[in-house]
């Protein structure tokens, strides 16, 4: 079955052709970021407007680049949340017209589900139950699922801030430009991850739960305390780095072995931190995991991953009923 | 005219002055967080969400990249995060008016991005960091019709 997918919960307007849910045939994301760094802005436009100029131009790309036409297409597979309102209705109306027009089936697609199947599109299907750290700018939590048809079970997750907006908010605190993560990741690379002991909050021994907030104010207490003078920026991002890793790493293990299982993914866009997933290579060496882990380009928000989980979704409950009164949905899960 | 003025010595203080703090509030108001990073406002909110009757099991998380969040207490609660919002037809991805004279109460972080659209009623809250934990609050009512 080769299905369409179309994604625009936040910033980025993206399309792609995926057959049945494993074959790759084209990836097409039309990033704010990209368009907008030349011109000096630093931080993404929000408008709704944005994805409206982007949407029909990535599908009808994203067509091109796997060489067929919507007649090739047995189904459209689109993010229904959670995001923006506002961005998502773009993503939901285009596919919706489309399959209305073109009697097409839809089926609607959970993001965060998405990006879980991000990390199995270049490797062997999971063969028994996992665990899967979602963390990105938006979303910080643990799932756990019998199988990757099978939806995701919420295990624990963020109380106040998510993970990649801890690294957006510190890169801006220190002036370290846009986007936050890769900015800190680099200059991380030159730093000592020991010079200054940050807070890690685990919130009790068995939660699973996550909060960034008070490292966030940490960082801008020390900031508003010491001369730049007395210590180095690349020790300080390097520091705060490894305080989120830490508990990011703790808290997977701690789940991982709670559901007793082997298999451990980690996804989103904070999944392409290179500290991240060089401590994640080791935990998985320790405790034997198969470790599962997306290309760079998979981990940040793209429609492969939502064609891919549409597929899985199609072969659980199969397409979406009512395809017209089907709307966009803030939080789910 | 309402002006109230705290000094709050951890979080904890902030979260039990922001749910006493939330009694005042009815359909219709609309609170508005001043403040740099990390001085409380998301904290601030939090109380003020566990005084509007939103379950504490309920985690109110930083709406930094929704924009908005809503949720469902004895007043519906919408909590709005400017950060990220650069041109004012960014506020256009976002039901604003809908929301700020609407029925509920909508809690603003970052208004200064709000322009024209900022409300002439208003609850004011500037949340200043006083040392590591500390914060001076001061609640100040804008333009109500006091009789």
């Amino acid at each position: 079955m080769r299905i369409l997918g179309v994604e625009s919960s936040c910033d980025e307007t993206a399309a792609a052709v995926v057959e049945d849910g494993r074959r790759v045939l084209s990836n097409v994301v039309s990033s704010q970021i990209a368009v907008h760094r030349p011109f000096g802005g630093v931080v993404p436009e929000l408008a709704s407007r944005k994805h409206v100029e982007a949407i029909l131009y990535v599908v009808e790309a994203a067509l091109e680049e796997a060489e067929c036409s919507m007649n090739d297409i047995d189904a459209i597979a689109v993010t229904r949340g959670p995001g923006l309102i506002g961005s998502l209705i773009v993503g939901i109306s285009a596919a919706k017209a489309i399959a209305y027009a073109l009697e097409k089936p839809l089926i609607d697609v959970n993001h965060l589900e998405g990006h879980i199947h991000a990390a199995f599109l270049d490797s062997d299907l999971p063969n028994a139950p996992f665990v899967c750290l979602v963390v990105s700018g938006g979303h910080t939590a643990l799932y756990y699922s019998e199988s990757l048809d099978q939806p995701p079970e919420f295990l624990g997750g963020t109380l106040d801030d998510a993970a990649g907006e801890a690294f957006d908010k510190v890169a801006k605190l220190l002036g370290l430009g846009y986007p936050g993560g890769v900015v800190i990741d680099q200059l991380s690379e030159q730093g000592n991850p020991t010079a200054i002991d940050f807070p890690r909050v685990y919130l009790g021994k068995d939660s699973l739960d996550f909060s960034f907030s008070g490292l966030k104010t940490a960082v801008v207490n020390f900031v508003r305390t010491h001369s730049p003078l007395t210590y180095r920026v690349e020790d300080l991002v390097a520091s705060f780095q490894e305080a989120v890793v830490d508990v990011l790493v703790a808290k997977t293990v701690l789940a991982a072995n709670m559901k007793g299982v082997k298999n451990v993914a980690v996804v989103g866009g904070v999944a392409a931190n290179r500290r991240l997933r060089h401590k994640f290579e080791e935990k998985a060496i320790d405790n034997r995991w198969k470790l599962y882990v997306p290309p760079i380009h998979l981990c940040t928000d793209n429609a492969v991953m939502i064609a891919a989980a549409g597929y899985g979704v199609w072969k659980r409950k199969g397409f979406t009923r009512d395809i017209l009164t089907l709307d966009a949905v803030s939080r789910w899960y | 005219m309402c002006k109230i003025n705290y000094l709050s010595k951890s979080a904890d203080d902030t979260v039990g002055f922001a749910i006493t703090f939330a009694e005042k509030l009815k359909p219709g108001d609309v609170v508005t967080l001043w403040g740099d990073m990390g001085a409380g406002k998301t904290t601030f909110t939090r109380g003020l969400a566990w005084g509007l009757g939103i379950p504490r099991k309920c985690p109110i998380t930083s709406p930094t990249f929704t924009l908005v969040n809503e949720y469902s207490g004895r007043l519906t609660l919408y909590h709005i995060d400017l950060y990220r919002v650069q041109a004012t037809e960014d506020l256009e991805t976002l039901p604003l008016r809908e929301i700020l004279f609407g029925d509920g109460v909508a809690v603003v972080e970052w208004p200064e991005k709000l322009g024209e659209v900022l409300p002439e009623n208003r609850w004011d809250v500037r949340i200043k960091i006083v040392d590591e934990n500390s914060r001076r609050i001061e609640i100040e009512q804008i333009g109500a019709d006091e009789p």
